[in-house]
């Protein structure tokens, strides 16, 4: 590829089909910055309980309402991912399942998982609500 | 790093204070200290706001004057805030290149993650030990 300098170029993300460990990588990232923004609501939730009845039900009435809930349900699939490909990366930090093949099933472990965690916690969730 | 026979400097004395290599250490195991911390804390907090999803603030009152509860708030809230403004040092590290723009965002995402952290902090302190 012609980039001047006579080495080889290597392929432009916006043409090369990422691999499911790429995106998994990128989507760790991204749903970290997500969980920073909903510490947010955490914050407020604490907050208005110091604050008093009336506040704490503001916030409640918020998290209960459909886009609160909507909001609960991207941050709960945010941390379990967050949290499980978290796991993985402590088990590559231990220097385990590093070759090719192993990271390739671990991307399915982690999505299973996370996807499994994530409507466990919504069932129980709405059925203790 | 060229080995010059005129000088008496090892190639170590050479190479130090030089690159990114400063607290990369410090930062890197803090990262892993505060994720580790957190897997049980995100277990404990997940069953915390399924349990008080509804709840009433009379409820929320009685379970954060639980000292575990409480304890266990106030650690949660202090490790992710200072997981989050760890990792979002990285991010901005990795992303944005102009010296003072970096330095500005990083101070940014500090302050206010601390900040945001002694905000839970007090709340919870506040509901403990409240009447």
């Amino acid at each position: 590829m012609a980039n001047g300098s006579g080495r080889p170029l290597s392929p432009h993300l916006q043409v090369y089909k990422l691999p499911l460990t790429a995106v998994m990588s990128i989507t760790h990232r991204i749903t970290g910055v997500g969980l920073t923004v909903g510490t947010l609501l955490l914050v407020w939730w604490l907050v208005a309980a110091a604050a008093g009845p009336e506040a704490f039900a503001r916030a409640q009435g918020f998290i209960g309402s459909f886009f609160g809930l909507l909001l609960m349900f991207g941050w709960s699939a945010a941390l379990y991912y967050h949290l499980c490909n978290g796991i993985r990366h402590l088990v590559w930090d231990a220097g385990k399942a590093i070759e090719l093949a192993d990271a390739e099933r671990n991307n399915k472990v982690v999505l299973v998982a996370t996807a499994a965690l994530t409507v466990l916690t919504w069932i129980v969730g709405l059925a203790v609500w | 790093m060229a080995s010059n026979s005129k000088t008496l400097r090892s190639p170590l004395q050479v190479a130090r204070g030089l690159g990114s290599a400063k607290h990369g250490t410090e930062h890197w195991w803090s990262q892993r200290l505060t994720s580790i911390a957190l897997v049980p804390l995100t277990v404990w907090f997940v069953f915390g706001v399924i349990g008080h999803l509804g709840a009433d603030h009379a409820a929320f009152i009685a379970w954060m004057k639980s000292p575990f509860s409480a304890v266990m708030m106030i650690l949660t809230a202090v490790v992710t805030f200072h997981h989050a403004q760890s990792g979002l040092q990285v991010v901005i590290e990795d992303y944005v290149h102009a010296e003072w723009q970096k330095m500005a965002l990083i101070i940014g995402v500090k302050f206010l993650s601390f900040a945001l952290a002694a905000a839970c902090v007090l709340a919870v302190v506040k509901i403990f030990i409240g009447a």
